[in-house]
């Protein structure tokens, strides 16, 4: 177990991370991410209120839809990356990370301009449950009258699952298909061991539970961000290619000016993915080398146990960010060769 | 319960030793596998490199971290287990066999007698866990 954003998460359970992300890949996973922050945005403003907290464009969703975004500094750069859920035009839900949840509700509830709105933190009253893999619909459904083929993509409905009133969410970190369920925090035990029957927990392909490390090396295959490794508050959302959360035709937003102007020049420096191509294995924190200066910082450095490579993100000058373009980086000592590579590195067939 | 055989040596850093002859062969114990996880890669030095008695001579990964292996003898490496570069889980898979490290040649072979029993290396993992 280890300490993680104020709670206590097991890294990995006994089958161990590699056995866990392959799991999730070919059947399922479960993940208890109950850790997640929930803020509770209520009132005739709530979607110009997060419309100018958040880079994405909240005024797109329909009721049912969620979208990833982020939390804005002046300056671009990232106070938090979030999922925005809309349950109706005056009720959204926004879901932040465990370690940020605190700051994020500072910085939610000391932006509230005179907006018609009510805030809530209300982290601890959820549980949240990320059930992922090409089986994750079939187990799910064996819970739920709900029609879970109905709920598109980064869609999500409310309906009992066994009984409990839940939000079933089609969204995931880990690139598979799969769903979030959102429920009373005092469910989640019941919850966890219901998924975990209905998915064969205990046979071969049945599903496994995921700790935090197999979270993590799903994620990196599948190319996403973490908050405090790729993003936080010195890397803008141009710098981190969220481009795409970046609406700068909505209207005024936090941040978007200093968003738009870096759009226009360039950043100095940008995040790519990498493969090792020597023996070696990346890790966060090292430094990235190029005809022996060092330019820039490993984000997120690691095996990844499906495609059986050593991938990651790092940050490098603009200049020197090219598809098959030849890093070195620097592991305890030992310049590594490794190549800018596309991401994501692992993209599901469907 | 992890596997701790009888006729090994032990350090307080999880490494054991076999001692034969003049040499000893490395390695990681089982209990420190299992700590690890899958081993992913193994790092090893060269035949020929020297080491000082509780130096580093490589590392271990798994897919969350890395460890350092330490020598619990100094001396001179004989061989390296050069399988480990393709097949990384023999050290999960047999620890004290097809897992081992390293064979070095000892520099003082009366070094392994201050290392830990077998006896004393299991009272000594059961205080760490608790």
């Amino acid at each position: 177990m280890v300490e993680f954003g104020g709670w206590d998460m097991p890294v990995q359970y006994p089958s161990g991370t590699v056995e866990e992300h392959l799991r999730t890949r070919k059947h399922s996973g479960l993940f208890d991410v109950s850790h997640m922050g929930e803020i509770d945005v209520h009132g005739p403003d709530a979607i110009p209120f997060v419309n100018r907290l958040t880079s994405n464009d909240v005024t797109k969703l329909t009721d049912g839809q969620a979208q990833y975004s982020a939390l804005t500094t002046p300056a671009g750069t990232v106070v938090d990356d979030l999922l925005v859920y809309r349950f109706s035009a005056d009720h959204l839900l926004l879901v932040v990370n465990a370690g940020t949840t605190d700051k994020d509700w500072n910085w939610v509830s000391s932006h509230h301009a005179g907006e018609n709105v009510e805030l809530n933190n209300v982290s601890s009253e959820y549980c949240q449950l990320a059930l992922q893999g090409p089986e994750a619909l079939t187990i799910l459904q064996k819970l739920t009258d709900l029609n879970l083929t109905d709920i598109k993509y980064y869609h999500f409905t409310r309906g009992p699952v066994d009984g409990v009133q839940s939000i079933v969410s089609r969204t995931g970190y880990t690139g598979e298909d799969g769903f979030e369920v959102y429920a009373a925090a005092e469910q989640a035990e019941k919850l966890w061991n219901k998924l975990l029957d209905a998915g064969n927990f205990g046979s071969d392909s049945g599903v496994l539970p995921c700790g935090l490390a197999a979270r993590n090396t799903l994620r990196l295959e599948a190319g996403m961000s973490l908050y405090e490794h790729e993003i936080d508050e010195t890397t803008t959302l141009i710098e981190a290619n969220l481009g795409w959360i970046c609406k700068l035709d909505k209207g005024e937003f936090i941040g978007r000016d200093a968003l738009s102007k870096q759009k226009d020049s360039g950043p100095n420096k940008r995040l790519v993915g990498f493969e090792v191509v020597e023996r070696g294995i990346a890790r966060d924190g090292q430094d990235v080398v190029i005809d022996g200066q060092t330019v820039g910082r490993v984000t997120s450095g690691s095996p990844a146990p499906y495609l059986k490579k050593n991938i990651g993100f790092a940050y490098v000058p603009t200049e020197s960010a090219i598809l098959d373009g030849e890093i070195e980086i620097d592991v305890r000592g030992r310049l590594v060769k490794a190549k800018i590579v596309k991401t994501p590195f692992y993209k599901r067939s469907k | 319960m992890a596997n701790v055989p009888e006729d090994l040596h032990y350090s307080k850093d999880h490494e054991w030793v076999r001692v034969e002859g003049n040499e000893a062969i490395i390695g990681i114990t089982d209990y420190a596998q299992d700590s690890l996880g899958d081993v992913v890669y193994v790092e090893l030095p060269k035949p020929g490199d020297e080491f000082a008695t509780n130096e580093s001579f490589g590392s271990v990964e798994s897919v969350k971290a890395v460890s350092e292996v330490f020598t619990p003898v100094s001396g001179e490496v004989a061989m390296i287990n050069e399988s480990l570069a393709d097949e990384p889980e023999k050290v999960n898979s047999d620890p004290y066999g097809a897992g081992w490290m390293i064979r070095v040649r000892m520099a003082s072979p009366g070094e392994v007698d201050s290392l830990l029993t077998a006896a004393e290396y299991e009272d000594f993992t059961k205080a760490e866990k608790e």
